[in-house]
């Protein structure tokens, strides 16, 4: 039962705001949860306070069923991986991941075999007799996580262990560590700023501003029932649409225009394009609105590399389904019911 | 323009110690193969006699072992207790800025009143530790300790205050090797479940290694080749006792007039330097640790 | 964090060290305050003022002893050798840290081996050239060989200093059309000013340390050091006056100590850059 939460937890550091204000979080057993903000949110924050790394203000943290505020992070059952990985650089690989194996008291005699156990999971094998500077970034990353692995712990803590790798190769790393974690089925908490790498790999995702929880969901949630117009903008690249009229923002994403005029069940507007951009794999084309209702708003629409790209300076008729309007209140950006 | 201007720029400073350090090594090389004397303006060639005339008085061979055996004990010390008080530093706490100014004082004081301070601290009648000692009932008042004037006690003093002023330097350099460890190694240590004495003693120690060889050769070298406690606190008494190599250059070459005797005296110091020389070469190859 | 019994060891090595090694200072300064009645009476408890304190001490060591004298004469000393250093040791330091490549490596590091070349491995030579050069018993003497040790140092720091600051600064300043002569004028001095003043300081202690050289070069009363005279002539007949003795040690400890600690961090901060890189 490695289920981890926090109940109103708090930090403050100094005399400042709360770098963290009042999160609660529930995983569930198993769980790929991920936290995602922006620098400044209070994620690592949070996962810092689970590891035991930082002393809550005030408010609970719960590891397995147990409250775990007062002991220190090796009691808690966890392990962590950090987002430099903090490989102990005088050791080699062998000796990085038999050290939590020495702290914890395991007999000599069964070392070897968990350290090849580890590092068979992750393929360093051939690496244990190396130091970390011979290694490169993703190679490093795998001992960081087989020296996780070794623990058996109850939860991982990752804090974006994939930020330091190049583009190329974070792909292929997250794909990986998400058949890992599927395999082990053990709760693990993953801090990030990268919105992919959150949608990709999460079971659920928390999504964090300024210290507070924004909402909570599943992918498919946070991205199509966005609970604010913060979850609105953070996901999706480009952002949501949101035209303002009335105290009340009207929103949708640039995937959902379509060219054409609006049948039943749709709404129209006229859209001249200012600007087109050519990306491979899709277009986007920015522009404005001009009608009355909405003459002047900002608008950027999303279409596939194969349909015809819009003419800049020239105007057309584009729709979206209702169903994929959204709502929301524009003085506090919560979301509200259709008008 | 480029080529000739770094070599110029450096061109003076090496011009300067090169000139009025590396005159005065050849002038010591050859002052000690011959027997020049302070007055006389003749000189001859007496290839290595100084050097076996040296080795074969019992003054020369007591200086070399107390050389060696002051610098290894009081160096031994110092890294013991520099380690221990750094560890102690390390976290912040309220008083610290206070507490690094009083530990500093013993290095910051120029040596030779540092020194003097140590003599009236050990002083034979007004010793204000025998005062105290004898007020905690651990010496006899009528018979304490004569610190400078018995010559084991003597050496002993001497190790001491070498210990006493090298101590800070050595801190101080162990201090900022240990702030430089990135902060998340602890951390993930501690994570792993690492107590204190073992994150220190296995993990944030032997990182810092090379500097704590550093500070080692340094203090090493300072205490090998200082002649000015021992000069102050005991003139190498009683009889001899505390006399080291520099020392007894000194007592030889400027103030007995032998110039040859005692250039070839301190040249016994030059394999020190050159030992001291290599371990830091071989230091600075391999440094690297991330 | 949580590590109550550990951290109560840790803070009461910090007290028992910084007591230990502070000690002897304290003791200085009580000594020098006391009536000399006080202080050679067996009798009393020498840790506590048993007479009321006195500045007799102070006033003998500035009124009536050469105290002052040699005070001015390190002050020279210090300031003229400072000022060779500078001259020396910046564009040294400037030439190693930016225009010498591999050889820049070694001879940085030569120049700082040459920092570890003892005093007293060289002083009968030294003696015999400063008679050869007619600067025996002058103050010349130190202001000609100080340099000596305060140059590798000050390279040192220097080129550590020079090394943290970006190339990008200098080169940013000639594309905007400066020579490079200005460009170091310009950009490098300004921002690395306190690193500048910083090892002027450092400079300036070393020469107030100094012992061997003063004690080899100068024989005259009046032309001595603080570090030599002290110890050694100020001492009227065969008698120790203690109370003088330590007010003349204090002097010359507590403001150096004082300004040390201030500039301590950009010590430590060249030092580093330059010696485990």
């Amino acid at each position: 039962m490695a289920i981890v939460a926090t109940r109103a937890l708090t930090k403050r550091f100094g005399a400042g705001e709360n770098a963290v204000d009042g999160v609660d979080i529930e995983s569930r057993d198993g769980e790929f949860l991920v936290l995602l903000g922006p620098s400044g949110s209070g994620k690592t924050t949070v996962l810092r306070m689970i590891a035991g790394l930082e002393d809550p203000t005030s408010g609970e943290v719960w590891i397995g069923g147990r409250m775990v505020n007062a002991m220190t992070p090796r009691e808690r059952g966890i392990a962590m991986v950090f987002q430099s990985y903090a490989l102990y650089p005088h050791l080699t690989v062998y000796d990085n991941i038999a050290f939590p194996l020495k702290a914890q008291g395991v007999p000599r005699s069964e070392h070897e075999a968990k350290i090849g156990w580890a590092a068979e999971k992750f393929g360093i094998v051939r690496l244990l007799e190396r130091k970390p500077r011979e290694l490169s970034g993703g190679e490093r990353q795998r001992v960081a996580l087989a020296r996780a692995l070794v623990r058996e712990p109850q939860v991982f803590l990752l804090d974006e262990p994939l930020s330091n790798l190049d583009a190329k190769l974070r792909a292929s790393a997250r794909e990986e560590l998400q058949k890992f974690q599927k395999e082990l089925g053990t709760t693990a908490v993953y801090v990030t700023h990268d919105q992919v790498e959150a949608m990709a790999l999460g079971d659920r995702v928390v999504i964090m501003d300024h210290g507070r929880v924004r909402q909570v969901g599943t992918p498919a949630e946070v991205y199509d029932d966005p609970a604010d117009t913060f979850v609105a903008t953070f996901l999706g690249s480009p952002p949501m649409n949101l035209l303002e009229r009335d105290g009340i923002l009207l929103g949708f994403r640039p995937e959902h225009v379509r060219a054409g005029s609006a049948a039943e069940g749709a709404v129209g507007f006229r859209f001249r394009c200012e600007l087109t951009e050519y990306l491979g794999s899709e277009q986007l084309a920015y522009g404005t609105l001009q009608d009355a209702a909405w003459a002047g708003r900002e608008v950027v629409w999303r279409f596939p590399s194969w349909d015809p790209a819009p003419a800049e300076g020239s105007v057309q008729d584009v729709y979206v389904e209702r169903a994929r309007l959204r709502y929301f209140d524009s003085s506090t950006g919560l979301r509200r019911p259709a008008p | 323009m480029r080529r000739w201007l770094g070599p110029a720029l450096v061109a003076p400073a090496f011009a300067y110690i090169a000139l009025l350090v590396g005159l005065p090594v050849v002038l010591s090389l050859y002052l000690s193969v011959s027997d020049a004397r302070v007055g006389s303006d003749t000189t001859r060639f007496v290839g290595l006699a100084n050097f076996a005339g040296a080795l074969q008085t019992p003054s020369f061979r007591g200086a070399l072992i107390h050389s060696f055996l002051f610098t290894v004990i009081s160096q031994a010390l110092v890294i013991a207790g520099a380690t221990l008080l750094a560890l102690s530093l390390k976290e912040a706490f309220r008083g610290r800025g206070l507490v690094r100014l009083l530990v500093l004082l013993p290095w910051v004081a120029p040596i030779s009143l540092g020194a003097l301070g140590w003599k009236w601290l050990l002083d034979s009648l007004y010793s204000v530790v025998n005062w105290m000692l004898a007020a905690a009932g651990l010496v006899d008042p009528m018979n304490p300790p004569m610190w400078l004037g018995e010559p084991r006690l003597a050496m002993l003093s001497v190790i001491l205050v070498h210990t006493w002023r090298t101590l800070p330097f050595a801190t101080v350099i162990l201090l900022a090797g240990l702030t430089s460890i990135p902060r998340d190694i602890p951390e993930a240590a501690a994570v792993d479940g690492g107590g204190f004495w073992r994150t220190h003693f296995t993990i944030t120690l032997p990182m810092i290694r090379p500097i704590v060889l550093v500070a080692l050769l340094f203090g090493v070298v300072f205490t090998f080749t200082d002649m000015t406690a021992v000069y102050i606190l005991t003139r190498g008494g009683p009889a001899d006792a505390t006399q080291v190599l520099p020392s007894l250059a000194f007592f030889t070459g400027i103030l007995g007039g032998d110039l040859s005797g005692g250039a070839a005296i301190s040249l016994f110091l030059f394999p020190m330097l050159l030992l001291g020389a290599i371990v830091l070469l071989r230091i600075a190859r391999r440094s690297e640790v991330t | 964090m949580r590590r109550g019994p550990a951290r109560l060891v840790l803070r009461l090595i910090v007290v028992v060290f910084a007591l230990a090694l502070s000690f002897p200072f304290y003791w200085m300064a009580l000594t020098s305050f006391k009536r000399t009645s006080d202080l050679y009476d067996l009798k009393n408890n020498p840790l506590l003022f048993n007479d009321p304190p006195t500045l007799e001490h102070w006033r003998f060591l500035f009124a009536e002893t050469l105290y002052p004298r040699w005070l001015a004469n390190t002050m020279l000393v210090g300031l003229a050798v400072v000022a060779i250093t500078l001259l020396l040791a910046v564009p040294a330091a400037y030439g190693l840290a930016r225009l010498t490549g591999r050889w820049g490596e070694r001879a940085g590091i030569g120049m700082f081996l040459m920092y570890l070349v003892p005093p007293t491995l060289l002083f009968i030579p030294m003696s015999r050239l400063v008679a050869i050069l007619h600067l025996q018993d002058s103050l010349w003497s130190l202001i000609l060989i100080y340099p000596t040790f305060t140059v590798p140092f000050a390279t040192w720091l220097l080129m550590g200093f020079f090394k943290s600051i970006p190339r990008d600064l200098e080169d940013a300043a000639m594309v905007d059309g400066l020579s490079r002569f200005s460009a170091f004028l310009r950009v490098i001095v300004p921002v690395s000013f306190s690193g500048l003043v910083t090892v002027s300081i450092f400079a300036f202690t070393l020469v107030l340390q100094e012992f061997v050289y003063a004690l080899t070069f100068l024989s005259s009363v009046s032309k001595q050091t603080v570090g030599v005279g002290v110890p050694i002539f100020l001492i009227r007949g065969d008698v120790f006056y203690w109370g003088e003795l330590m007010a003349a040690c204090l002097v010359a400890c507590i403001p150096v100590a004082i300004v040390y600690n201030i500039f301590l961090d950009r010590l430590i901060q060249g030092f580093t850059v330059g010696a485990v890189k």
